[in-house]
């Protein structure tokens, strides 16, 4: 629902927050000279839970600190909320919001086949913002009775329900449905309201269905996700999800009924904010993008590959709540490989136990920056590991086959998402923001997804893409332009082919002419990373001649010409191989990670020469 | 949460930061409630102790789903021609639904229910029949000893008393109750299995800096009831619970005892005034819950010393005020974790730290009256 207070031309300021699991983030906006331009952020911690529970506190104390750093009144004074419109003197023109308190938009989904319509289910939630608690189906392996028990232990925000193509399979969707029945789940924030439910399944069963489920479930009907086995329609399912998120789950949650009146735009969750974001970028930069929002709880990651807009959600690797989580999947040996310096098993396990009870407080020293960068590297390499597996072509579709594909050692269902294809990757979530070094969220990207051939690499300014997300949907230009000027800061250009060497051998020559047509020519060696600096707004062109083995795009050995764009960090010739492969022994590893550091002039020497 | 401040000319430095409870008097308001409708089995004024059964109730069991009709080999539609029991019917483990004789009992195929339960519904839409067991049943105790001050029909009571309230920061295990035991002279000792005895069964054991692993298993050994205690080594917690905690979502753990960490992961002194306050209820009878839900609704482990000694006064508003210029705080990162101080100033702009990160910051003067500039994210107010 939409409802401004003013014509978008006539609007001056606008204010817009994210209400994040941990941190709500206000930002705030201003026309200057005819541009949209950000002006100011303020953060205070999200204040969903007890004792509090009352988003809006957040929200006012963040607000607030806006109002400290511009003087500029936003709050009304009898704290009934934002002041909309600007009166000449006090005041926002616009204010929406993002969330993803207590947890976000939590669902399970239900489909037939495991990898058809469950998983079909699964990619819509996921592209809707949902946390996806789980996947149910009817070939899943679980006997009847550990599913009920499971759907009724979880207390989801939603369920989304599909299963058989139109004038497909019937009996089988009946039984999931039946399934949902008998588990009688109940939402999560509370029990004074019926769990909402989407069926986008076998449309020709619809009757039975209402039958079923009509009276415990709010019940809506939405056009099928598989209506055929070779199509994926997941727009309707993902439309109601965010309906549905409104009216019944927004609602009721502490605090939102309040924020819901401040707000001049639906409250939409922060991943589809941010979907919406990165889908923006791939767009204007017409290339096949990967995105990463790295939160404090949970890894974002988004993939728009050939048109084709993928998210996933993996729910417990995060930064802060979830930090020894990731220490839990990645193993803490594959997060110490990261460390430049020795630190005990013990020591990395406190540090990370004691950020993750205490999970809104920031590095101080240089030795804790240095080790939350090294458990980003592995939240995202796994996070891209988890969206590698829903990032695939539809399964249950029939496909020629010839004979090659007997002797094919693919496997049939791996994911279409190869680093090679990848010609943008973009980051988001505080660590990445909040980075003192831009260099250090370039190299945290570029080592965890093992970006290959050539890339360019972007990051959020200050944590604002979920914010631009949900303005976009109303005022499109105002977010282009902010987006463009003030968010998207251009980090630059990785250069990394793919293969391997032993070290010191030659990887590839890369001639680089430069904007004042001088020409720098760079032998790069096995093992090492050299930084070319080229400003932002810059171009220049390259002729890259890989060594017999390595490619950078244009196949083995084969040389490739492009141009490259530079950033705040500038263009990054990775000679250290793919896939990225650090020594075993200790000594020598360490050694390695130094002079990369040096090379990169990533961290302050002298704060990381008390450490050595 | 809120300032006091007016909005619009809120010049004034201010800041909000959580922090954890240390409280020699406080009414403790504890909700007791079923998970579902039930039986209420106090009224409101009654005085009720630790383990007083307060509400109760029955949960439905899982139903078990008997897909009746691919046994049988025949059409959902035509299920209800088979059945032999009806929707409602007790029925017992191997007693039979659903039959289907043919040939002059030749061939004889047959449904049988996999548990003793009710039959709840016949499906001639999926073809299947749904049996649930009894519920089982739930009961919710006192778990504080105080008054019943309000009823909550169906559902349970809220509980009401007066006493020391302490917050841990991170604890493992649920609801226990039992006698303060301070096993520790001052708050750097640290609590090895030597000092522990079988005379400290039940007790609830306090010590300063740290707990060894050996410590905590001669202490469920003898069945003590739970250990507060400052610290803990990362390798000592993860060997006890036998697995690294992923996600701090706590309080299920079936350990032996109940465990409290007020400062944090490593050996940390258990703050001065938390030690005392521990100290001066030696011997009182307390109750402690070690959950810990930091994702999902801040929830940190708490022990509640129930007495009489009159309410002091209150200082809360130092919590819902925010924190101001001499507020006290606990630092809780490196590179001066652990330490207390006082706040000395709040400036507005942002400050460059170690980290080359510009960050909004605070002056604290630390105890032996050293001041200090910390990010404002990595204190917490104590609340006296």
């Amino acid at each position: 629902m939409i409802a401004l207070k003013k014509s978008l031309e006539e609007m001056e300021y606008i204010l817009a927050t994210d209400v994040g699991s941990t941190t709500t983030k206000a930002r705030f906006f201003k026309k200057i000279k005819g541009e949209w331009r950000f002006v100011v952020a303020g953060e205070a911690p999200t204040t969903v839970e007890a004792p509090y529970e009352d988003v809006t506190l957040g929200v006012r104390n963040a607000v607030r600190e806006v109002e400290e750093l511009t003087g500029h009144q936003i709050l009304s004074p009898e704290g009934s909320g934002i002041l909309v419109p600007y009166d000449g003197e006090r005041g926002v023109d616009l204010y929406c919001t993002t969330s993803s308190a207590g947890g976000g938009l939590q669902m399970i989904v239900a489909g037939v086949v495991g990898i058809i319509t469950a998983e079909s289910a699964n990619r819509a939630a996921l592209g809707a913002g949902a946390i996806v608690m789980d996947v149910l189906a009817t070939d899943d392996s679980r006997p009847t009775y550990q599913k009920v028990q499971r759907i009724r232990n979880l207390r989801p925000d939603m369920i989304l329900m599909a299963g058989g193509t139109d004038d497909g399979v019937r009996d089988h969707v009946l039984e999931i449905a039946e399934l949902l029945k008998a588990a009688d789940p109940k939402p999560r924030l509370g029990t004074t309201y019926k769990l909402p439910l989407i069926y986008a399944g076998n449309k020709v069963i619809r009757p039975e269905i209402k039958n079923i489920l009509g009276g415990m479930f709010a019940l809506e009907m939405v056009d099928n996700l598989r209506p055929v086995l070779e199509l994926e329609n997941s727009e309707p399912a993902r439309r109601a999800v965010h309906e549905l998120f409104m009216e019944h789950v927004m609602s009721h949650a502490p605090g939102y009924d309040k924020l819901m009146k401040w707000t001049d735009v639906d409250i939409m969750p922060t991943p589809a904010g941010e979907g919406v974001a990165m889908q923006l970028i791939a767009k204007n930069l017409k290339a096949n993008t990967l995105g990463v929002g790295l939160g404090g709880a949970t890894t974002n990651i988004y993939s728009i590959v050939d048109g084709k807009f993928v998210r996933s959600v993996s729910a417990n690797l995060g930064m802060s709540y979830s930090i020894c989580n990731v220490l839990k999947e990645a193993t803490i040996e594959n997060i110490m490989r990261w460390l430049p310096f020795e630190m005990s098993k013990e020591e990395v396990g406190s540090r990370l136990m004691n950020k993750m009870i205490r999970p809104t407080t920031i590095p101080h020293t240089l030795k804790e920056l240095i080790l939350e960068h090294a458990c980003a590297r592995e939240a995202l390499r796994l996070g891209l590991v988890h969206h590698r597996t829903i990032a695939t072509r539809l399964k249950g579709v029939k496909k020629a086959h010839d004979i090659g594909d007997l002797f094919s050692q693919v496997v049939a269902e791996e994911s279409y998402i190869k680093m090679m294809n990848i010609g943008v990757v973009a980051g988001t979530g505080g660590l990445l923001s909040h980075a003192p070094r831009r260099v250090q969220s370039l190299i945290i990207l570029t080592d965890s997804f093992q970006l290959e051939g050539i890339t360019r690499v972007f990051q959020d300014s200050v944590f604002m893409m979920p914010h631009l997300g949900v303005l976009s949907t109303v005022y499109p230009e105002a977010a282009w332009s902010i987006f463009d000027k003030d968010c998207l800061v251009r980090l630059g250009t990785v250069i990394a082919p793919k293969g391997l060497a032993n070290r010191g051998e030659e990887v590839m020559t890369v001639s680089i002419k430069m904007p004042d047509s001088t020409t720098i020519e760079e032998y790069m060696k096995f093992g090492e990373i050299k930084l070319i600096p080229l400003p932002e707004g810059h171009r220049a062109k390259v002729a890259i001649t890989p060594e017999k083995g390595f490619d950078v795009g244009g196949g083995p050995g084969h040389r490739l010409e492009s141009t490259v764009m530079g950033g705040e960090v500038g263009v990054i010739l990775d000679g250290r191989g793919r896939p990225l492969l650090l020594p075993e022994d200790d000594n020598t590893r360490r050694a390695y990670l130094l002079e990369w550091i040096k090379m990169l002039n990533l961290y302050s020497r002298d704060e990381l020469a008390g450490l050595l | 949460m809120e300032g006091k401040t007016k909005e619009g000319s809120s010049k004034e430095a201010y800041a909000y930061t959580p922090g954890l409870k240390v409280k020699l008097v406080e009414s403790v308001v504890k909700e007791r409630r079923l998970p579902l409708l039930g039986e209420v089995l106090v009224k409101v004024g009654d005085i009720v102790f630790y383990d007083k059964v307060v509400a109760k109730t029955t949960v439905p069991s899982d139903p078990y789903m008997v897909k009746a009709t691919h046994i049988l080999g025949v059409e959902p539609e035509d299920l209800r021609d088979y059945v032999v029991k009806k929707e409602g019917d007790h029925v017992k483990k191997g007693e039979i639904l659903a039959k289907d004789i043919a040939f002059f009992g030749l061939l004889k195929k047959f449904v049988r229910s996999p548990v003793d339960g009710t039959i709840e519904t016949i499906s001639n839409i999926s073809g299947q029949i749904m049996v649930r067991p009894p519920p089982k049943p739930v009961v919710v105790n006192a778990y504080i000893p105080g008054k019943i001050v309000k009823d909550i029909p169906k559902e349970g009571v809220i509980i009401e008393s007066q006493g020391a309230f302490i917050q841990g920061i991170f604890g493992l295990g649920g609801e226990t109750h039992g006698k303060i035991k301070m096993l520790a002279d001052s708050p750097e000792d640290v609590l090895t299995d030597k000092i522990i005895s079988p005379e400290d069964k039940g007790c609830i054991l306090v010590s300063g800096s740290q707990v060894t692993l050996d410590a905590l298993r001669k202490a469920v050994e003898v069945g003590a009831a739970g250990i507060v205690v400052g610290g803990i080594s990362y390798n000592d917690i993860i060997d006890f619970i036998g697995e690294i905690i992923g996600v701090a979502i706590t309080g299920e753990e079936e350990l032996g005892l109940t465990l409290i960490i007020t400062e944090g992961i490593g050996k940390i002194n258990m703050s001065q005034r938390t030690f005392n306050l521990l100290k001066q209820f030696d011997g009182y009878p307390a109750s402690m819950n070690g959950a810990t839900q930091i994702r999902a609704g801040v929830m940190r482990p708490e022990i509640i010393i129930p007495h009489n000694k009159p309410q002091e006064q209150s200082s809360s508003e130092t919590l819902s005020g925010g924190m101001k210029v001499g507020t006290t705080v606990r630092i809780i990162r490196d590179p001066y974790f652990g330490f207390i101080g006082k706040v000395a100033g709040l400036p507005v702009e942002l400050q460059k730290i170690n980290t080359e990160s510009y960050v909004r910051v605070l002056e604290v003067e630390l105890e032996d009256g050293m001041k200090v500039i910390l990010p404002r994210a990595n204190v917490e107010i104590i609340e006296e």
